[in-house]
């Protein structure tokens, strides 16, 4: 009998060519759907891209936020900014808003970092009310009732409305897809070794050699800037923002966190799992209104404690199954 | 005068916050909960009271009579029948079930009583003041006030003079030993939320009688509560009155300077406060 050790199995090898086929057939999608699917579709790959961001911090650097609305509104609002203030094409506007957060992010971290646990939590949603109500200070992007996006500005993405719904499914799909390689190349990385060494025992992995304060810093930094670059695609999507719509918790962390638990918390495949069940139940319940909010945390919570690890990782449990393989496994052959 | 009056009025406004805070450090020290649906309670007993003056007709403060004893056995049977199935070394399970009861509690509040603000009415004391040194006081914040300070001075002497505070000390300093010693951990963490749950009951009549409410200002609530804890230091309820005093005075005194700066104010000066103290001003690791 020998042995080898690989990361790749029959299972992974068919999923990532049906998600490569997938992926051809929706990047082909402005050929084949319509106004309102390319719409909702856009509205899924934004909201996947926010869980597996809020599942990189919370699943592998156990950096448990609330508050990641701060940065979807700061994201939104710089694309607002850039563009009226200083003129910068909305493209640019957007990945600049990206570095100013990083930049931004650099000293909340320092700060937040000081709490432990679940207060951290609950220092982040402090940090993103108080976005929200400087931005709500700010009279010239509308103060608290908000703005809209000139109609020059618009009309610079494409002189026509076919072409301009088709550019932002395309921004949308290539920003979910650099989410998605990004935090998949990380974890494979080094780096993404030291993250799961922390998530499954921070003292060991300090007594490693792991730096543990700067490698759940860069997972923060790296996540805020992603964060605001997905915020500024949302809001470039409404070309309308105000405080209260850019900041909003429910929108923007509670139903990505519920996406993340119900999906399955610390895999890559839970979020997609997550994200395709949230909206099947949304566009289900959309005409009860308040109902389906109570349905979904009531799912969220039985899941929590019924099923911690999810849709996916219970699947994964009971079959073994890996299809975006992070570990290491050894396999053996029988002759 | 103004500012000084802008002061008396946030240490004031500080009880209610001390009030908000106290449930909230009283079931971190007992088994490190963090409860992020603490607002929404807030706010759920408001409406009880709501509910409970218009059926029996009684006023907003007697409404207390019923309102504390049904926050209790709310509770007591959350943390039995939910909350004690997420308790264990890890941080996540706790956190995001009460996020998730705060979804439900806001919604079905919202479904319930709708998004109307709402408000109770305590007729005259609304508006009833004392003269004390050239300040007006009013009666009202000033009765929250006192009784911030008689719920701290009784917190204090349940947990250090009493049968049941000695075993929430015990089960919060080795729950395991605890169980060993013949106590039943999970029947102990169900006073230990009927007890906090109690005093929301006490804040909630306090805020509706104090300002308008609806079903979405549950959250802003968790926060200033969260904040008056750190500020005032982990595990000292004393120190969580004052961090409320500085919470309101600081929220006070921003609102004279520019209204929009009311909340922002109090928010900066805890964010300062964590830059300078990261433990807060009088902590003290309890128990």
């Amino acid at each position: 009998m020998n042995t080898t050790v690989k990361r790749s199995s029959r299972a992974s090898i068919i999923a990532v060519v049906v998600l490569s086929l997938l992926l051809i057939a929706l990047i082909a999608a402005p050929m084949w759907a319509g106004r309102a699917e390319l719409r909702l579709l856009s509205e899924v790959y934004l909201y996947l891209s926010l869980a597996c961001l809020w599942n990189l911090m919370a699943g592998y650097a156990g950096l448990v936020s609330v508050g990641q609305q701060a940065y979807v509104g700061f994201g939104g609002y710089m694309l607002f900014a850039l563009t009226i203030f200083m003129g910068l094409p909305p493209i640019v506007a957007i990945v600049v808003g990206g570095l100013l957060a990083a930049l931004l992010a650099i000293p909340i971290a320092s700060l937040i970092f000081r709490l432990n646990g679940a207060y951290f939590a609950i220092g982040t949603w402090v940090v993103a009310e108080v976005f929200r109500l400087v931005f709500a200070q700010v009279t010239a992007l509308g103060g608290g009732s908000g703005s809209s996006l000139p109609v020059s500005i618009v009309k610079s993405l494409a002189p026509s409305r076919s072409g301009r719904e088709s550019l932002s499914y395309f921004l949308a799909i290539g920003a979910l897809i650099l989410v998605f390689v990004a935090i998949y190349g990380f974890l494979r990385s080094k780096r993404g070794l030291a993250l799961t060494a922390i998530r499954d025992n921070e003292a060991a992995a300090s007594g490693l050699g792991v730096n543990i304060w700067r490698t759940k810093l860069e997972v923060y930094v790296v996540t805020a800037a992603l964060t605001s670059v997905i915020g500024g695609l949302i809001f470039l999507q409404n070309l309308r923002i105000s405080p209260d719509a850019a900041f909003s918790v429910n929108d923007w962390t509670a139903f990505v966190i519920f996406i993340v638990v119900i999906g399955g918390i610390g895999t890559l495949e839970g979020p997609i799992i997550g994200t395709i069940l949230f909206f099947l139940l949304r566009e289900s319940l959309a005409d009860y209104g308040t109902i389906y909010l109570l349905v979904l945390g009531l799912v969220a919570i039985v899941v929590m404690i019924k099923a911690p690890r999810g849709v996916w990782g219970w699947i994964a449990q009971k079959y073994d199954i890996e299809l975006l393989p992070m570990r290491y496994r050894v396999q053996f052959k029988n002759k | 005068m103004d500012w000084l009056n802008a002061i008396v009025q946030g240490v004031l406004l500080g009880g209610l916050y001390a009030l908000f805070a106290a449930g909230l450090s009283l079931i971190f020290g007992v088994m490190r909960l963090v409860n992020i649906a603490h607002g929404d309670l807030i706010v759920l007993a408001a409406y009880l009271a709501l509910s409970t003056t218009i059926l029996l007709g009684v006023h907003p403060l007697l409404a207390m009579l019923i309102v504390i004893p049904l926050m209790a056995l709310i509770g007591y049977m959350l943390q039995r029948c939910v909350l004690n199935h997420t308790l264990g070394g890890d941080i996540l399970p706790p956190l995001l079930v009460t996020f998730g009861l705060s979804v439900i509690i806001q919604n079905a509040l919202l479904e319930g009583y709708s998004a109307d603000p709402q408000k109770l009415n305590v007729g005259d004391l609304e508006t009833a003041s004392v003269a004390v040194g050239g300040l007006s006081v009013g009666v009202l914040p000033l009765a929250t006030f006192i009784v911030a300070i008689v719920v701290i001075v009784l917190l204090q002497w349940v947990f250090y003079h009493t049968a049941i505070g000695r075993q929430f000390r015990a089960v919060s300093d080795n729950a395991d030993i605890a169980q060993l010693m013949g106590l039943n951990k999970g029947h102990i963490f169900g006073l230990a939320l009927a007890l906090s749950l109690a005093v929301c009951g006490i804040a909630g009549v306090l805020l509706g009688a104090r300002t308008s409410f609806d079903p979405a200002i549950g959250s802003g609530r968790l926060i200033f509560a969260f904040e008056a804890v750190i500020i005032g230091g982990l595990g000292n309820l004393w120190g969580t009155l004052a961090g409320g005093v500085v919470l309101g005075v600081a929220q006070t005194l921003g609102g004279k300077i520019n209204p929009g700066w009311q909340v922002l104010a109090g928010h900066v000066v805890f964010l300062l406060v964590l830059a300078i103290r990261p433990r807060g001003f009088f902590p003290r690791v309890e128990h």
